[in-house]
């Protein structure tokens, strides 16, 4: 194996468990997190960017044109579902009611 | 209340829906269909005839049967202001995943949050989707509800301190639309964004 292949597969490693490591601190959000609202932050920014630095590193790893074409319309797809989803259920939550009011410090929204 | 939950402002159409005559909208078409070709392809990470015919056959029913509100585009791609749009967004993906890990770890922390109303200066389809994407990935804000007659985003901000913290998320919007305009927007769409006063999009 070459010297930039030696390379090339430790960056992905470390990208893969970076990748990994954020995903798990997504979970964690989602857990932790007092309101369905505050969950839908953890299911989008750490989650999309794990989940990005995970095809990375796979791309890093697997090197070959095809799994490249792959990755790439798994990052594009989740990039562009992830913040779809999290709107649906944020807005489901609030249009009935199932979240708390107590934690809000304005709502410009009440009354739309 | 009484409203049919399956009805909303953000379902009605927009208030001055751009002109698309026939041709147009068999561009867009042509556009969509060339792009769902060109993901079966990638899915099948092959390039052959054999692809390339069902990807046809393919992307074709998925028009006919899910037929979608045409979204035209009708500014430029203007490559300085979309690497601008594509870094600045890479940069901020990262601190908002910092910034929503350190939340989630503070031992003992129960944030604060907020929803505003944040009116957009650039009222067309195509750039309340993308801004209200973008501001989903960037740190502090989600997307919560659209009215898009209005051109009006709700954004729910995380981990709220104070009234800057407010005043900062709906800058940041701003910012995003700004970036996204300058990037994909046409030149009417992007002198809009100085056009139109402070005072008159908060007040709408």
């Amino acid at each position: 194996m070459t010297a930039v292949g030696v390379v090339a597969d430790w960056v992905g490693g470390l990208l893969l468990l970076a990748g990994a490591l954020l995903s798990l601190v997504a979970g964690i959000g989602l857990v932790r997190f007092p309101d369905t609202l505050d969950r839908m932050h953890a299911a989008t920014k750490p989650q999309v960017l794990g989940v990005l630095l995970l095809l990375v590193g796979l791309a890093l790893r697997l090197r070959t044109g095809a799994d490249l074409g792959m990755l790439a319309l798994v990052a594009i797809f989740q990039l562009s579902t992830a913040p779809v989803a999290a709107q649906m259920i944020g807005r489901a939550a609030y249009r009935s009611g199932r979240i708390d009011r107590s934690l809000l410090d304005v709502d410009e929204l009440a009354g739309r | 209340m009484t409203r049919d939950p399956a009805r909303s402002p953000a379902d009605e159409p927009a208030a001055d829906p751009p002109t698309v005559g026939r041709g147009g909208r068999r561009r867009d078409q042509a556009v969509a269909l060339g792009w769902l070709v060109a993901a079966w392809l990638l899915l099948w990470g092959d390039v052959s005839w054999a692809n390339l015919l069902t990807g046809l056959v393919v992307g074709a029913a998925v028009l006919f049967f899910f037929p979608l509100p045409p979204v035209t585009f009708g500014g430029r791609l203007r490559p300085g202001p979309l690497l601008v749009l594509a870094g600045t967004f890479a940069g901020e993906l990262v601190s908002a995943s910092v910034h929503v890990a350190a939340v989630a770890l503070r031992p003992g922390y129960r944030p604060r949050g907020g929803i505003i109303a944040v009116p957009l200066r650039v009222r067309t389809d195509l750039n309340l989707a993308l801004t209200a994407e973008v501001i989903s990935l960037v740190p502090g804000t989600l997307i919560l509800d659209i009215d898009r007659a209005r051109g009006v985003l709700y954004v729910h901000v995380l981990d709220v301190r104070g009234p800057e913290d407010l005043a900062g998320s709906r800058d940041r919007v701003l910012a995003v639309e700004r970036r996204i305009v300058r990037a994909v927007g046409s030149p009417t769409e992007v002198r809009q964004l100085d056009l139109e006063p402070v005072e008159r999009r908060n007040h709408p």
